[in-house]
């Protein structure tokens, strides 16, 4: 029934939907700050635990549609033991991937990222999927106050 | 439901024709806006193209022409509100702007520090916003009336934060959240026996039912064409004529004045005090093009029908366990606002859309509902008299299987 969809809501991000991945509090993380999607109330809140410039941990509590729920428990799995410049890497390829800018994209290089590519066709829905970044973005700089979407 | 002739008005809203993703539109977001049936589109191209020039200025031919039709507009507006004169009908750009409008001049002259705006915690922003800026502007204090957990307004509450401070009383007529209607006689008694005038909001409540401003004893009533199956850029501030001549004017420009000098200038008599520079003329004259066509059919005879669907709409929700609705007023209007377990309303949106399925998703700008209801959004469908069961039950069908794929 939904087959126009396909590209957008792929088995992976049902799949991190029903079962987000690392979604917890982390008590004694270095990093915590707050995304917010003020047009959806899209809300969460990610935690990093820190080694030198190493993400060690990464973990996230929130709740929002099921591509800004998929988009974070994916991008906490991947950018565990990168270093920030590495993750900081991804963010810059993830938001080319989501808003179209740069033809064509290199998804190998996103590996399982590569699922929310179909939001560039849905200009609604691409702050879904760049908010859990763009709050990553905010952590890795050490900001404290929360990221909005707005 | 068999009377109603939803067909043959089906017919006369081209756009209802259109194929969304390949499947027939069904339009269901008409809290937000209406569709235009084709006698409004075409009244604003027959506008333009034969009688167009700018009002109230010229001697010449066209000039009349134009103004003759945009007057006409405003004599079909206090008919179909039934106020008692055209003096009390001023054109804005809409709902908000007219709130706007009575709190920058009623509120400015007449509120001070220490006194209170009274509204209810199921406005939406238009409806709350212009009295949080009167109040930074002059002090005042903004009271809330609670609602309960249907989306009612808690009436004795209510009753209890009228004050001996409270100098304005402003409330939507219809939520465009929840659906509910107010009690809006007993508040307007209420506020009356206090001496308080009172603000309907009636963006909502306008194209569900028949309005008549002079049974309401409603002191201001405001509504946006564009929910009304007319135009956008046109709304009406509906102010009862005592009022109205007391209040300063808002803009100063042309159409507003009398007589300009440098020294000083003497405003215009009712409604043009209120009406500076060119207004947006082909929208005024297709409102009245869309009253014309409502009136043909009849209030009475819509809200029968859209009960109707409402109540076939609601009975079919309930089959859903997984879906929990927001707002069960007793009094409500065409509105289905809902949540389904587990199911972001943005993703309901989406996934409705690929089957042609209009619905909004959001916070319907309302976000305080929004926090009583301890909700981020609610998926909402909100029908209009061109609406079908045969809609609602593909909008039934979209969800359960919404609800399947998300397992």
């Amino acid at each position: 029934m939904f087959d126009e969809l396909r590209d957008l809501y792929q088995e992976v991000i049902f799949d991190h939907n029903r079962n987000p991945r690392n979604f917890r509090v982390m008590a004694d993380a270095d990093r915590k700050v707050e995304g917010f999607n003020p047009l959806c109330g899209d809300r969460l809140t990610l935690y990093l635990k820190m080694t030198g410039d190493v993400i060690d941990d990464a973990s996230f509590q929130g709740s929002g549609c099921a591509i800004s729920t998929a988009s974070v428990s994916l991008m906490t799995e991947i950018v565990k033991g990168k270093t920030e410049q590495e993750a900081e890497e991804l963010f810059k390829k993830f938001h080319e991937m989501t808003t179209g800018k740069s033809e064509p994209i290199k998804l190998e290089a996103l590996g399982k990222l590569a699922v929310l590519a179909g939001v560039r066709e849905y200009p609604a829905r691409v702050k879904c999927a760049t908010l859990a970044w763009h709050t990553l973005d905010a952590a890795l700089k050490n900001e404290q106050k929360p990221v909005s979407t707005e | 439901m068999t009377n109603f002739p939803v067909e043959k008005i089906r017919a006369d809203f081209p756009i209802l024709a259109e194929k969304i993703h390949h499947k027939p539109l069904v339009y269901l977001d008409n809290a937000a806006t209406c569709q235009k049936p084709q006698a409004v589109i075409d009244s604003i191209s027959y506008l333009y193209s034969h009688d167009y020039a700018n009002v109230h200025r010229g001697v010449h031919t066209l000039s009349v022409r134009s103004t003759d039709k945009f007057e006409a507009a405003r004599e079909k507006i206090k008919a179909f509100i039934n106020a008692g004169s055209t003096k009390e009908i001023i054109f804005t750009r809409g709902a908000t702007e007219a709130i706007n409008l009575v709190a920058q001049t009623y509120g400015r002259a007449s509120l001070k520090a220490g006194d209170e705006i009274l509204i209810t915690a199921m406005e939406h922003h238009s409806n709350i916003v212009p009295w949080q800026m009167l109040c930074q502007q002059t002090g005042a204090v903004l009271q809330v009336a609670p609602i309960n957990l249907q989306g009612e307004l808690v009436f004795s509450e209510f009753e209890r934060l009228i004050s001996d401070k409270t100098r304005i009383i402003a409330v939507s007529h219809m939520s465009n959240a929840l659906g509910t209607i107010n009690p809006v006689k007993p508040i307007i008694a209420a506020a009356h026996a206090q001496h308080i005038p009172v603000l309907l909001d009636g963006a909502q409540a306008i194209p569900h039912m028949a309005i008549d401003v002079q049974a309401l004893d409603c002191d201001f009533y405001v509504f946006s064409g564009h929910k009304l199956y007319g135009p956008t850029g046109v709304g009406v501030l509906y102010g009862k004529q005592a009022l109205l001549e007391a209040m300063p004017p808002y803009q100063g420009g042309g159409d507003m004045i009398r007589k300009v000098t440098f020294l000083e200038t003497e405003y215009n008599a009712l409604p043009y005090k209120f009406e500076a520079g060119t207004p947006s003329i082909a929208d005024v004259v297709g409102l009245g093009a869309a009253i014309d066509y409502l009136q043909a059919i009849g209030m009475p005879t819509i809200a029968a029908y859209e009960a109707e669907l409402l109540a076939y709409a609601t009975a079919e929700a309930k089959q859903i366990k997984q879906l929990r609705p927001i707002g069960e007023a007793a009094e409500k209007g065409a509105i289905l606002s809902f949540v389904l377990d587990k199911i972001h309303p943005h993703d309901i949106g989406t996934m409705l859309d690929s089957l042609g399925i209009a619905i909004r998703a959001g916070h319907h700008c309302a976000m305080p509902v929004m926090d009583f209801f301890q909700v981020p959004a609610t998926a909402r469908a909100s029908f209009a008299m061109y609406n079908t069961k045969q809609e609602i039950d593909v909008l039934m069908a979209g969800i359960k299987s919404l609800i399947e794929v998300f397992g």
